[in-house]
């Protein structure tokens, strides 16, 4: 109890003398009562008692120096002190409080980032023991698996307790006013139960859901049950149509649950049980498993392996040449931001270092300034301890004050970070909502709050007791005092310079590498595309000819729009985020055994021309070629180099499979890209639509006015054919390339590189400057001594700007060592740029060192105009 | 060796006094101390109470106010666990001091 009284006593000080003074009165007043009873005059008992006591002020004194409220209030008195001396040089303190600002602003920011993204990205049950999993084919590790190898994978493996699979996309929903397109889940009946999600309303999907002739039913969302339902609890046993069948709401998922391989679906609906043996070679899924304890990703991994090659070898048709891949979930959800998000944690680090040696340097000035106040206090008696806590107090209250603005800054870094993240790719990252100052950005806060006081107390301190202080009284301080800090600030600004120059490349090579990318070669004509997704009516278009028949209105009604050129239809068009729709197939004539694997695309006749891609050999599809006609296609360059290494492709003959019909390649087109603009060109065909036609396609205009204003006709247009149509997403393939996924990673983190290498620059300068500006003040004798003896002003400006020089010259050379290594380690961020590319290395350093001469010109210039006079009568 | 200080025997006087009593003001302390010695020793006031308030913040003792038989406002002491505690180990210490002492003064 008492502890607490007497902190509290620390803002009632009169509350513990109070205290003090009647126990004292009443020891005074019992001894005068006992002398009373002795015989006293009550005169003579008071003085006696008195005497006895001796000094009651001095002593009430001491009683209180015992009490603990006293330690707080010589320490409320020191941070008094220590606010005093800073309102008092109102220069430094707005300064280092500004940079420390600055500095803890951005890495708390990042830091939330981080710990969003790295620490707790998945919220699920034990989420660390979660896997993906999928199958590797030539053409990359992460593709989908058949439902027959799921059910397989799920009965033959030892080391998952549970393996479930998902699918997700659009589905359409028939409401009063028509077809709209939602976004669907499909998961197996214990999926939820392996992530450790229940419904809050409702049941869980049990087995047997997932029946052939199970009747349908369907989970809801919680946002869609509020926003289709009104958040009803008498929704269940409600029914909706889906795609043309009719489900029963059985519940309602929780809240917070999200999945973000699937993204924000509305419905959920049990993956139905498949049987035909032929469906093997259908792979649609995705595996989500749970590690049995103790079990590593890699043990899983090598299970799956050898599982997946018996399989190989049992199903050589569907499953030869496939693999297994096995991943943490964490790194199917944050893979991809990863590397980012740890760059970005790698340069907070760096501005919070250089911020901190800017302060520990400004103050290290300071401590110069005032080593004969701390050399008077140790004449007078100061302990060691008693200054130790007074510098620590300073940097206590120089540190809380800065990082309380930082705080403050960082709630608004979030914000501008989370505006450099596209809305559309917002809704990928679930884990980034409500990010603010959690309790983890507190105590990280806290933590580097705690080592800047440390640096900031520690530099002074080793500067105080590094020269006694009787040397500080009697040498006044002057003529020795600048050599420690000449060279630790030397070295400090060395430091800072070749941070900001590595900064500063990352940020040049990154833009450059944006810059590439969106130059780069894409092999058709992207400006004035107009594009729509939409999809075929479910009912009334079974038949291939009708779906045709259809596909050739929505041209004809299209191309009648005014403005528009030419019209196409493509299954997919180029610059997907993945590397959807791949095919096998064989070439006839060749032995099959290796199955050949490629990018498969159904365009209409006139795609070709209307995208205005490069003919490299043979032809185009012709409009007469439909299902009647021989089948026809044509390849990608990459396709025909590889497939037909030193032949000519064009006449040559394919399959799908051994059952499917011969096919023949009438022409070879230069290299579209199809995927993301980094990934590498995969071989690709592309089969014309009248011979096999797409349910959902993409309508591409070529238009002569902005594409973008072109869209809503567009769409009138092609709901106009049949209102059964579902349209999609509308878009100009300009806007395609520009919020590309790949696009946008390199743009932002361009961005960051940028928006940090400038406040390194800046910091970097401002040190400089500071070191500079130091020094000049330290050699006003020696200038002024100089001056008088009859040295230019010239050779004063060069005395000062050699030596500055140095400092910019040996940072900026060695910041650009550090630079060309740190910029090989983000390799596989830059595109079509070296780490050590001349331009920017070259930029940079000119950059730098322009700023960088003009920071040590202004101290220079005070330098030269040093009255000789003046400086020799200031002794 | 014993730890030798001065303070240390103030320190004792008083945790053995209160050990020997319930509760006492800083007064009975003196008086109590001064009677026990046979006027040998005598407590300082202006050391008494800094070294209670020390005693106090370091959970020694107890504090609290009360009244003595004349009816008058007092702060009373009382002995704590750790106090006792304390008061065993500064006992042991000081028996050691006159030990030594002791045998320096008898050496012949």
């Amino acid at each position: 109890m008492s502890l607490i009284r007497r902190i509290l006593n620390l803002f009632s000080r009169s509350g513990l003398n109070d205290d003090i003074e009647a126990e004292l009165r009443s020891h005074v007043e019992m001894r005068t009562e006992q002398n009373l009873q002795w015989g006293m005059s009550e005169r003579e008992a008071r003085h006696d008692a008195l005497v006895r006591f001796g000094n009651v002020t001095a002593t009430k004194e001491r009683v209180i120096g015992a009490d603990a409220a006293l330690v707080f209030e010589s320490i409320w008195a020191d941070v008094r002190y220590a606010c005093r001396g800073l309102v008092k040089s109102p220069g430094f303190a707005a300064t280092a409080v500004v940079v420390l600002a600055l500095g803890v602003g951005v890495s708390v920011a990042i830091f939330a980032f981080a710990d969003a993204v790295l620490i707790k990205p998945v919220p699920y049950f034990q989420p660390s023991r979660l896997v993906g999993l999928y199958e590797s084919i030539a053409l990359g590790p992460r593709y989908h698996l058949s439902y027959l190898d799921y059910v397989d994978w799920k009965r033959e493996n030892h080391t998952l307790s549970a393996l479930e699979a998902f699918d997700g996309g659009p589905v359409a929903l028939t409401t009063a006013g028509g077809v709209e397109q939602v976004d669907g889940g499909v998961i197996t009946a214990g999926f939820l139960r392996t992530l450790g999600v229940s419904p809050i309303l409702g049941r869980d999907f049990h087995e047997g859901d997932d029946g052939v002739n199970a009747p349908g039913i369907v989970l809801l969302s919680y946002g869609g049950w509020q926003k289709r339902f009104g958040g009803r609890r008498d929704v269940l046993g409600e029914t909706v149509m889906l795609d043309g069948t009719e489900r029963t709401i059985v519940g309602v998922l929780p809240k917070d649950f999200y999945f973000s391989p699937i993204g924000p679906a509305d419905f959920w609906s049990p993956m139905r049980v498949q049987t035909s043996a032929d469906s093997r070679g259908e792979h649609g899924i995705t595996g989500l498993g749970r590690l049995r304890d103790g079990v590593k990703v890699e043990t899983a991994a090598a299970d799956f392996a050898s599982i997946e090659a018996q399989l190989a070898k049992q199903y050589p048709d569907s499953d030869g040449g496939r693999g297994a891949t096995v991943l943490p979930f964490s790194e199917i959800v944050v893979g991809k931001v990863r590397p980012l998000i740890l760059l970005l944690l790698c340069a907070a680090a760096l501005l919070l270092l250089i911020a901190c040696v800017n302060v520990a340097s400004l103050l290290l000035v300071r401590t110069e300034g005032r080593q004969r106040e701390f050399a008077l206090r140790g004449a007078l008696g100061a302990s060691r301890g008693r200054v130790v806590r007074q510098v620590v107090i300073e940097a206590v209250s120089l540190v809380a004050t800065g990082s309380a603005a930082g705080l403050a800054a960082s709630y608004g870094f979030m914000q501008l970070l989370l505006r450099l993240i596209p809305l559309n790719v917002q809704v990928e990252m679930p884990y980034l909502h409500g990010i603010g100052l959690s309790a983890h950005v507190l105590w990280f806060a806290m933590a580097v709050g705690v080592l800047m006081s440390g640096l900031l107390s520690v530099t002074p301190l080793a500067r105080i007791f590094g020269g006694t202080m009787r040397a500080g009284l009697t040498e006044g301080g002057r003529s020795a005092a600048g050599t420690v800090w000449r060279h630790l600030g030397a070295n400090l600004v060395v430091l800072e310079l070749c941070t900001a120059v590595v900064l500063l490349v990352g940020a040049g090579l990154l833009g450059k590498s944006f810059y590439k990318l969106l130059h780069t070669e894409i092999g058709m004509e992207p400006d004035h595309l107009a594009m729509l997704r939409m999809r075929t009516p479910t009912v009334g278009y079974e038949r291939e000819t009708l779906k045709v028949a259809l596909e050739r209105r929505v041209m004809a009604e299209v191309g009648r729009l005014p403005g528009v050129k030419g019209v196409a239809t493509a299954q997919l068009v180029p610059v997907s985020s993945g590397s959807w729709g791949s095919t096998t197939f064989e070439v006839v004539g060749r032995p099959s055994h290796t199955t050949k694997e490629a990018t498969n695309r159904v365009v209409s006749a006139n795609y070709f021309s209307v995208i205005e891609a490069r003919l490299k050999r043979g032809r185009y599809f012709a409009e007469s070629e439909d299902a009647s006609k021989p089948l026809v296609t044509i390849v990608n360059e990459t396709f025909a180099k590889k497939f037909f290494v030193g032949e000519d492709a064009v006449g040559k003959v394919i399959r799908f499979d051994a059952s499917s019909p011969p096919i023949e390649i009438v022409g070879v087109v230069d290299d579209i890209r199809e995927g993301a603009l980094d990934a590498a060109i995969v071989p690709a065909v592309y089969t014309p639509m009248a011979q096999g036609p797409s349910g959902s396609f993409f309508v591409v205009a070529r238009t002569a006015r902005d594409p973008e204003e072109m869209l809503p006709e567009l769409r009138a247009a092609v709901q106009g054919v049949d209102r059964g149509i579902l349209t999609l997403d509308a878009l100009s393939m300009g806007y395609r390339i520009h919020h590309s996924s790949s696009a946008y990673l390199h743009l932002s983190s361009a961005w960051l590189a940028g928006g940090f290498a400038a406040m390194a620059l800046l910091l970097g300068v401002v040190g400089l400057y500071g070191v500079v500006a130091y020094s000049v003040s330290q050699r006003t004798r020696e200038i002024g001594v100089r001056m008088a003896l009859g040295a230019q002003k010239s050779s004063v400006y060069r005395l000062i700007l050699k030596e500055a020089g140095m400092l910019v010259g040996v940072g900026i050379g060695a910041g650009l060592t550090c630079a060309v290594g740190a910029a090989s380690l983000m390799g596989n961020m830059l595109y079509g740029t070296a780490p050590w590319d001349v331009g920017t290395l070259v930029g940079v350093a000119a950059v730098l060192g322009a700023a960088a001469m003009m920071a040590s010109y202004l101290p220079a210039r005070r330098a030269a105009s040093v009255n000789p006079v003046e400086a020799l009568r200031a002794e | 060796m014993a730890k030798n200080d001065l303070q240390g025997t103030l320190d004792l006087l008083v945790l053995k006094t209160l050990s020997q009593r319930s509760a006492m003001h800083g007064y009975g302390i003196v008086v109590h101390v001064q009677n026990v010695s046979d006027d040998l020793l005598k407590v300082e006031e202006g050391s008494l109470y800094p070294a209670l308030h020390r005693m106090e913040q370091n959970g020694w003792i107890g504090a609290e106010w009360g009244l003595t038989e004349t009816n008058r406002k007092a702060k009373f002491y009382k002995l704590t666990a750790a106090g006792r505690k304390q008061m065993r180990a500064a006992e042991e210490s000081f028996e050691q001091l006159v030990k030594g002492v002791r045998a320096i003064l008898h050496y012949a």
